[in-house]
């Protein structure tokens, strides 16, 4: 077995366990966040040592497949959550980070990892990674969008559960949700005029009414509606949690879904390509 | 040695006995000095709240103990008064520990996870410190009673989450806000209940107070006790808006805001959230406000509601406890029987050592023929014999100073060789009469 392999093994089974920990801690009866962050920051050394090893062979970031890309979006969204869980209590919001981060590791090893084509030039990279690091933002978002329903939920409901006093405060919440906002807009907005660069000097024309383009525009708007409704006209809480979670499905859906459902041109023509 | 405690308690007794009782804390020594004068007790301490009344005594005869702080405290309540004894409890040894434990971890008090009552002890113990009354088992005793009491604090969920109507509306302005720090608070009218629900968020460090009252002068006098700002009752609305944590309990009746204003507030406000508290019956907020988007409108029953909600997880918290309870008790009750096994064994010693002087010189006596070197083996031969006899018996009393039957070893070797403990001449006596061996 390589150290490549090993060092990803070794990933998962960190994630896997910081999972299960983070949902003991959510659901269960003992309080696991200790256990559950310190397991998760073991998983991202680990994540971070399996990624160097990839570039020290590759040369560059290895980004050319969908395996990788997801194995990259997972790395992305866990390093966002670290660096906003140090400044907010958001301990509670692992027990969604950290599931996801570990689905879309198993998936990058369960899609089978094709010949990828090289990465010409620097528009693609450059839209790949933009991409990635903008739906990891988006991905906080909405988890702390689906904690802010259950939570408001709770509070309107007058249900006061014990769950209710672990779960973070919605202005906490609502806070994340701003500035994962302010952060993955421009990200998604970058990334996709990188993209029509790619695509002007591949297929020879900016913007194809594609299936993944077409999801793509329409998360990108629904991302600029909640982000102009939140600065203008002031909207908060539920409504922007529920923007949020509906745009993350969106993006879900180019990324993953577009690509694994309809075999579309765009996905044989350079396949594996995000 | 024993523990003993003999005293009354809410559950016991009703409050026209338990404040009769009462040892006030500016006569604390007195009846403490009354307590250590009995001459059963070794150490002592009391216990007086508003809720219970407890002498705690460290005797050598329990029986005789148990009648003496009975009599202590009838002699402390009033003449004519209601019959003290049925409402007396008297517990001693492991059962006595454990009572204490839970006292101090509060599973024995009226308001389930109380912090009150371990500050009482805790004086309760300085207060046995500091005129002599506690000894080497009080010592051992008290701390791990307080240690018994941060372990339960903290592993079970006991003390958490409010159940008092103030300190939930606390918690969940912090379920809302977060933080509290700098986020102004309204309150609209000056009464009681307005006050105290005040002042706990006041602790909070919030921002800025406003304090509206239909009487202007009632108004500024609560602001300047909770250190806020008054506003004109007329002018109260216009200041809604900036308002994170309304609290409104105005006993004038009806309506004061209702659900088109707070919309507008709400509007004003760009959708931040907003806490309404409202404590008044008949309350003083439309209901229906609590559908308005980011409003969390909280009356007096919702409240209540939660309460309820907390105590029933204080419960089941209880049982977890109470295991901890068990286990603190375990091992002090082993502490306390490894005291006992030195001096048994030290007794039972010195009791062979006599047997074998007497006898060996009844025997030499009688054989003058020999040689030195002869009496010499014959000594050296009861010596060994009584350390062969007694090697086995003194392993196990050893060993069984640790374990949870030892109690029985230990009390059932006192019987097979007769042995009295030095320090209490009193106490294989009782335990005589107690189970009817002559």
């Amino acid at each position: 077995m390589s150290l490549d392999t090993l060092l990803f093994q070794a990933t998962l089974a960190a994630y896997g366990l910081a999972s299960a920990l983070a949902l003991t801690d959510l659901f269960g009866r003992w309080s696991t966040a200790r256990a559950a962050r310190l397991t998760l920051l073991a998983g991202f050394g680990l994540h971070c040592a399996t990624l160097t090893t990839r570039i020290a062979a590759a040369g560059l970031l290895p980004l050319a497949g969908r395996p990788e890309s997801l194995a990259f979006f997972s790395w992305a969204m866990v390093a966002l959550f670290l660096l906003f869980s140090r400044r907010y209590p958001l301990a509670v919001l692992s027990a969604f980070i950290t599931p996801l981060a570990l689905i879309l590791l198993l998936l990058s090893r369960l899609t089978p990892l094709r010949p990828a084509p090289t990465l010409a030039g620097w528009w693609l990279p450059l839209h790949v990674v933009l991409a990635l690091l903008g739906n990891a933002a988006f991905a906080v978002a909405a988890g702390a969008g689906i904690l802010y329903l259950m939570q408001e939920r709770m509070l309107k409901s007058k249900r006061i559960a014990p769950l209710c006093y672990r779960l973070p405060a919605l202005d906490t919440l609502d806070t994340i949700n701003l500035r994962c906002l302010t952060l993955g807009f421009p990200l998604l907005t970058l990334s996709m005029v990188f993209g029509a660069l790619v695509a002007e000097s591949v297929w020879g024309s900016y913007w194809r009414w594609g299936a993944k383009e077409s999801w793509a525009l329409l998360s990108w708007f629904l991302f600029a509606i909640l982000l102009h409704g939140r600065l203008a006209i002031g909207w908060r809480g539920r409504k922007a949690a529920q923007l949020a979670i509906a745009g993350f499905i969106c993006l879900l859906f180019t990324f993953v879904g577009v690509n694994l459902l309809f075999s579309g041109w765009y996905g044989g023509f350079t396949p594996g390509a995000p | 040695m024993h523990l003993l405690v003999v005293g009354l308690s809410h559950h016991t007794a009703p409050v026209e006995l338990r404040e009769q009782l009462t040892f006030h804390s500016c006569d604390a020594n007195s009846p403490l000095r009354a307590l250590m004068a009995l001459p059963s007790v070794a150490e002592g301490l009391i216990l007086s709240t508003c809720n219970r009344v407890e002498l705690y005594a460290v005797s050598h005869d329990p029986v005789e103990a148990g009648r003496q702080l009975r009599g202590l405290l009838s002699a402390q309540r009033q003449e004519g008064g209601l019959q003290l004894d049925p409402h007396l409890y008297e517990l001693a040894d492991a059962a006595a520990i454990r009572h204490l434990f839970r006292v101090a971890s509060s599973l024995d008090s009226m308001v389930l996870g109380e912090p009150q009552i371990l500050g009482q002890l805790k004086s309760a113990y300085a207060a046995a410190n500091a005129c002599g009354c506690a000894g080497p088992i009080l010592h051992r005793l008290l701390p791990r009673a307080f240690a018994t009491a941060k372990r339960v604090r903290s592993e079970t969920a006991i003390a958490q989450h409010a159940v008092s109507v103030s300190y939930a509306a606390v918690e969940l302005a912090r379920r809302i806000f977060g933080d509290l720090a700098g986020r102004t608070v309204m309150i609209i009218g000056a009464g009681k209940m307005c006050e105290l629900a005040a002042r706990h968020l006041v602790t909070q460090q919030v921002g800025t107070t406003l304090v509206t009252n239909r009487t202007l002068e009632r108004a500024r006098q609560l602001a300047a006790r909770i250190g806020g700002r008054a506003v004109a009752f007329e002018q109260f609305p216009y200041h809604l808006h900036q308002a994170d944590i309304v609290l409104t309990s105005t006993a004038a009746g009806g309506v004061l805001l209702t659900c088109e204003q707070l919309e507008q507030v709400i509007r004003q406000r760009r959708n931040r959230a907003m806490f309404l508290i409202d404590i008044a019956v008949p309350r003083n907020i439309d209901p229906a406000a609590n559908r308005i988007d980011n409003l969390y409108l909280y009356d007096i029953d919702d409240l209540q509601g939660v309460i309820a909600a907390n105590r029933q997880q204080r419960r089941k918290a209880a049982d977890k406890a109470e295991d901890i309870v068990d286990q603190e008790v375990e091992r002090f009750s082993r502490w306390l029987r490894t005291l006992e096994v030195k001096p048994l064994i030290v007794a039972l010693h010195r009791q062979m050592e006599e047997l074998r002087r007497q006898e060996l010189a009844r025997t030499l006596a009688g054989l003058s023929h020999l040689s030195e070197d002869d009496r010499q083996a014959i000594e050296a031969m009861s010596r060994s014999l009584v350390n062969k006899v007694l090697h086995q018996p003194i392993t196990v009393i050893k060993a069984m100073g640790h374990e949870k039957a030892g109690e029985l070893y230990l009390e059932t070797a006192r019987r097979l060789f007769r042995l009295e403990p030095e320090a209490g001449p009193g106490l294989a006596d009782t335990r005589d009469k107690e189970d009817g061996v002559p």
